[in-house]
């Protein structure tokens, strides 16, 4: 598999490095179904123990088991933890894809492999160590069919090893995959020292590379971001959780419901929540929509096809103004696409999903912390402007692991907007549900149940009035539906505010992204300097409608270059609707769409390419 | 100056005060006679009678004349008509949201039993506290006459264009995928509709009404099955249907040999009197062997078809806290800062 660009790499030429500290990339070549996870996982966690910043991203295949499946780790004192589009360290696993991995690698990498593939025959440019993992896992697991599982720990003795993982570490590690699973975690572990006797006894060092302790992560955790916005869910107040399962949202909800379950049950035993997994996602959001108006905080979790399903939905939720949340685990479409790889193409169509004059609020978070912190900020926007909000995380952000900073307890309340109670309602007499009293668009609402006589009002997605009965009238549908725009106007000022990354030195380029290229533009704009002696100024979109400071950049730069991962340039596009005239012609397009976590070089090259450079 | 108070008579009220004008709705939009505006009376009847708070009441529905129907009811209780064939899924939310909610649902043939069907199929399944009531005139109604799915074999359009597809029959679909209490009525049969309705307020679980209900613009010529005077003509009622509420509890003296009493959820009594011999409406089997003679008979089977008081309903296999959901307190939504202490240390 082409996970990396041959051509590309020649300019990094290695030829001549001795020593290279803590700046690698490791990439695992297996079978999925073999129990790589579990290795990978302790691999990961051994060199963040060690303190360095370190990444690490599973391309899977649409595949229960037998497919080839590959893992990247990448360890950065830098702190860069964007995929790294050129490969160091090749771990050769899978014998259906050995020859074109080792074959796409350029000069001077290495490859540890499985002895009988041979793989050294094929370079001579290339640094290999070959593991006899037949004979080396009999001894450590005389149960035959456990070895197919254990073999590959294996290779984490190896590689601890070679790069100088402290093998404390990588026990440590083992222990907390394996939990309570003692038993499990002996094998394991004895596993992984066969490997690492093996090297130590017949693989001199011949490769650059080392991992040396650091105090880069100290205090850090490591989590998913599906996991994350479950917890940030949990603490959100969710109620009511609809969904169907659809790679890569699923672990969302999973996570929600082990979560839910331990914290969220009360003394008496009951739940304080209702998950439900519906019949399709036409399902899932009409609970939602019908949870929303009576009041829940009610969520649930997708991917395109599934966002493609709730389309008529989302405009009676638009319309008729029911809150909710959907998180979009955004994967490569169209249609049924590549389901196991990451994308950021669902920001057009659902923008805009529905038919008629529709609009959403989106929220886009790039990091697992975001994850967490834009749950209840999903939640509060949505109760406060009585509208869906999607969350557009990606596969990327939501099934790999990442380190993060500890997530903080939220300080903000759990705010629910303008909902009416019976002694309101006492007060006022009654009201006009879709009157604008306060002029920002919002009107009030009460809640079924309500124990008045004039509580009640008619929800629907047909034409309605102030008071919300049917009506035709064009001046009535018209002047609806221009407070549905006030409304969505007043969400500019609501909406979490980008994050902008200038020198004050009125730079010509500025470059725009969201989400997971986050990472990949914070490298990019090193290389840029650093290779290029280019300044670009940065603006990190987190939500849609933008706000005033979008426009101000925009102002503020000759040239744009609106970095993402689709191929029509969805964000531009809305960028394009929104900024003045005269500013369109600043935006430039700098697209990807192979399915593969963004990277840096990627990028730079593509944007001095674009600058002439 | 003194008046002598005339003494107007003081309006029938119910057990908790209300007249039946507070169970009224706006003013009707349908056709005159058509047979949705029938069964609106009969609810107004039905939740005055039963004596139940409109601001419990929620009436969700889907998309056509009889989906429009709820606005000609019950102005008390909130309303939700949402999109075609996707009631369930909103009434679904709305009462895991609140399950203190009494949940009316309205739909048509064509939005339950084609867009629909999916929804509702799963609906059945899950014995939520729903009463579902499907107000069934064979025809899209709003759309203008076409076939919908319940339409029976034969029957023909007011164009002359015959059905050749076999109908489905909710009843027998909602029997067998779990729903606990099944039956079917017809529009112009007050008293039986009625009865049908207040049974349905007292029990607890997924009650299914399939209403025949004809729809006197496209479907009440010769030759359709759903017309006035077809129904006149096939209708075979299974049992004569009387509701004793809880609070009415009077003796009233039955014949255990001819008549079923069933203890309802909330301690009313169902008393069937048994038109037919050995019709057992506890017995799933029999009621959907029942069902499919009657097709082949080509008789309309009215009552009460099957009846399960006992089954748990959705929100009692979900465990759901007693309070509402929708209005827990955020000390009880929001765990305290030691649990994400706790969850960050795993995650170290
Ligand atoms: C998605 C969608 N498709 C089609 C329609 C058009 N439509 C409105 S009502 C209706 C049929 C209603 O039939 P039924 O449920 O039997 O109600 P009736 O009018 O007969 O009472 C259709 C097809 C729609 N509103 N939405
Ligand atoms: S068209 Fe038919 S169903 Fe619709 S209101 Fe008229 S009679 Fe009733
Ligand atoms: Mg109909």
């Amino acid at each position: 598999m082409a996970t990396t660009d041959v051509a590309l790499r020649e300019a990094s030429g290695r030829s001549g490095q001795k020593h290279v500290v803590n700046d690698l990339s490791i990439q695992v070549a297996t079978v999925n179904g073999s129990g790589s996870q579990s290795s990978n996982t302790v691999l990961l966690r051994s060199i963040f123990q060690m303190g360095i910043p370190v990444s690490g991203k599973n391309l899977f295949p649409s595949n229960i088991a037998g497919l080839p499946t590959w893992y990247t780790i990448r360890a950065n004192k830098d702190g860069y933890i964007a995929r790294k589009k050129e490969i160091d360290f090749l771990v050769a696993m899978n014998p259906e894809t050995a020859q074109e991995d080792v074959k796409s690698l350029a000069a001077g990498a290495v490859v540890v492999y499985d002895e009988p593939l041979n793989l050294r025959a094929l370079r001579d440019d290339l640094i290999f160590y070959a593991v006899p993992y037949d004979k080396l896992v009999a001894p450590v697991c005389p149960e035959a069919k456990l070895r197919k599982l254990v073999r590959n720990m294996i290779y984490v003795g190896v590689v601890a090893k070679l790069l100088g993982i402290e093998m404390a570490e990588v026990e440590k590690a083992i222990r907390k995959q394996f939990a309570k699973k003692v038993k499990a975690a002996n094998l394991n572990l004895a596993a992984v020292e066969a490997g690492f006797h093996h090297a130590t006894a017949t693989l001199p060092k011949q490769d650059p590379y080392f991992v040396e302790r650091s105090d880069q992560t100290a205090g850090k955790i490591i989590i998913d971001g599906n996991s994350a916005a479950a917890l940030g869910s949990m603490f959100a107040g969710v109620t009511v959780v609809t969904w169907y399962p659809i790679t890569p949202s699923s672990s969302l909800v999973e996570t929600l419901i082990d979560y839910m379950k331990e914290y969220r049950i009360g003394p008496d035993g009951k739940a304080s929540f209702a998950i439900v997994q519906a019949e399709d996602e036409l399902a899932a959001i009409g609970m939602v929509l019908g949870a929303g108006w009576a009041g829940a905080r009610a969520m649930t979790a997708t991917a395109g096809p599934g966002i493609s399903l709730m389309s008529e939905f989302a405009g009676l939720s638009y319309y008729a103004e029911v809150p909710g949340v959907v998180w979009d685990i955004q994967r490569v479409g169209p249609s049924t696409g590549l389901p196991t790889r990451t994308s950021q193409g669902d920001i057009l169509s659902t923008a805009f999903l529905s038919h008629g004059d529709t609009k959403h609020i989106l929220l886009i978070p790039s990091s697992v912390e975001e994850c967490f912190t834009m749950a209840t900020d999903a939640f509060n926007l949505a109760e406060h402007f009585q509208t869906l909000v999607f969350v557009m995380s990606d596969l990327d952000l939501g099934m790999n692991n990442w380190m993060s900073d500890p997530f903080r307890y939220p300080d903000t309340p759990i705010k629910r907007g303008k909902v009416l109670s019976k002694k309101d309602l006492d007060r006022l007499g009654g009201f006009a549900r879709y009157k604008d009293v306060d002029g920002d668009g919002i009107g009030y609402r009460t809640l079924p149940g309500t124990d008045h006589p004039a509580a009640a009002y008619f929800a629907r997605g047909s034409g309605h009035n102030e008071n919300s009965q049917y009506s035709e009238r064009p001046d009535d549908f018209e002047r609806n539906m221009e407070r549905l725009n006030r409304k969505f106007e007043t969400a500019r000022s609501f909406v979490p505010r980008p994050e902008i990354i200038e020198n004050g030195k009125s730079n010509q380029v500025g470059i725009i992204a969201y989400g997971t290229s986050h990472w990949a533009i914070l490298e990019a704009r090193d290389q840029l300097r650093k290779e290029y002696n280019l300044e670009a100024d940065y603006l990190r979109l987190k939500a849609f409608p933008f706000t005033r400071d979008v426009h101000e950049f925009i102002e503020r730069h000759e040239r744009i270059y609106v970095v993402e991962q689709n191929r029509d340039a969805q964000m531009l596009s809305l960028l394009k609707l929104d900024v003045r005239a005269d500013l369109v012609t600043r935006l430039r397009s700098i697209a990807h769409i192979h399915g593969l976590p963004l990277d840096a070089r990627s990028v730079t090259d593509e944007l001095t390419s674009m600058e002439g450079k | 100056m003194a008046t002598t108070p005339t003494s107007t008579p003081m309006p029938k009220t119910n057990r908790i005060g209300l007249t039946v004008l507070d169970y009224r709705g706006g003013k009707t939009t349908l056709c005159a006679g058509c047979g949705h505006n029938a069964i609106s009376e009969r609810i107004i009847d039905a939740f005055y009678e039963m004596g139940v708070k409109p601001e419990r009441v929620i009436k969700p529905s889907g998309i056509g004349c009889s989906s429009k129907s709820p606005a000609y009811f019950m102005s008390r209780s909130h309303s939700f008509n949402a999109v075609h064939g996707r009631m369930p899924s909103v009434a679904t939310g709305a009462i895991l949201a609140n399950h203190k909610l009494l949940a009316l649902g309205v739909s048509g043939d064509g939005d339950t039993a084609s867009i629909g069907i999916g929804q509702f199929v799963h609906l059945m399944r899950r014995n939520l506290p729903l009463i579902y009531v499907i107000e069934d005139n064979g025809v899209y109604g709003l759309t203008k006459g076409q076939f919908s799915a319940t339409a029976d074999l034969g029957s023909k359009l007011k164009s002359g264009v015959s059905n050749d597809l076999p109908p489905i029959d909710t009843c027998a679909l909602a029997i067998e995928l779990g729903a606990t209490f099944v039956g079917r009525s017809f529009s112009g049969d007050k008293k039986q509709l009625l009865a049908m309705l207040k049974a349905a307020i007292a029990h607890r679980g997924t009650v299914m009404l399939d209403v025949v209900s004809p729809c006197v613009t496209f479907n009440d010529h010769e030759g359709s099955t759903k017309s006035y005077k077809y129904m006149k003509d096939h209708e075979e009622p299974l049992q004569d249907i009387n509701l004793i509420p809880a609070f009415e509890e009077i003796d009233v003296e039955y014949d255990p040999g001819t008549t079923v009493d069933v203890t309802m959820h909330d301690g009313s009594h169902l008393r069937l009197r048994k038109l037919e011999e050995d019709y057992d409406p506890t017995n799933k089997i029999n009621a959907v062997r029942r069902l499919l003679e009657a097709h082949e008979r080509n008789e309309v089977l009215t009552g009460v078809f099957y009846l399960n008081s006992q089954a748990p309903t959705f929100i009692d296999m979900l465990n759901i806290t007693d309070e509402s959901l929708a209005t827990l307190p955020d000390s009880v939504v929001r765990p305290g800062r030691e649990v994400l202490d706790e969850v960050m240390e795993q995650l170290r």
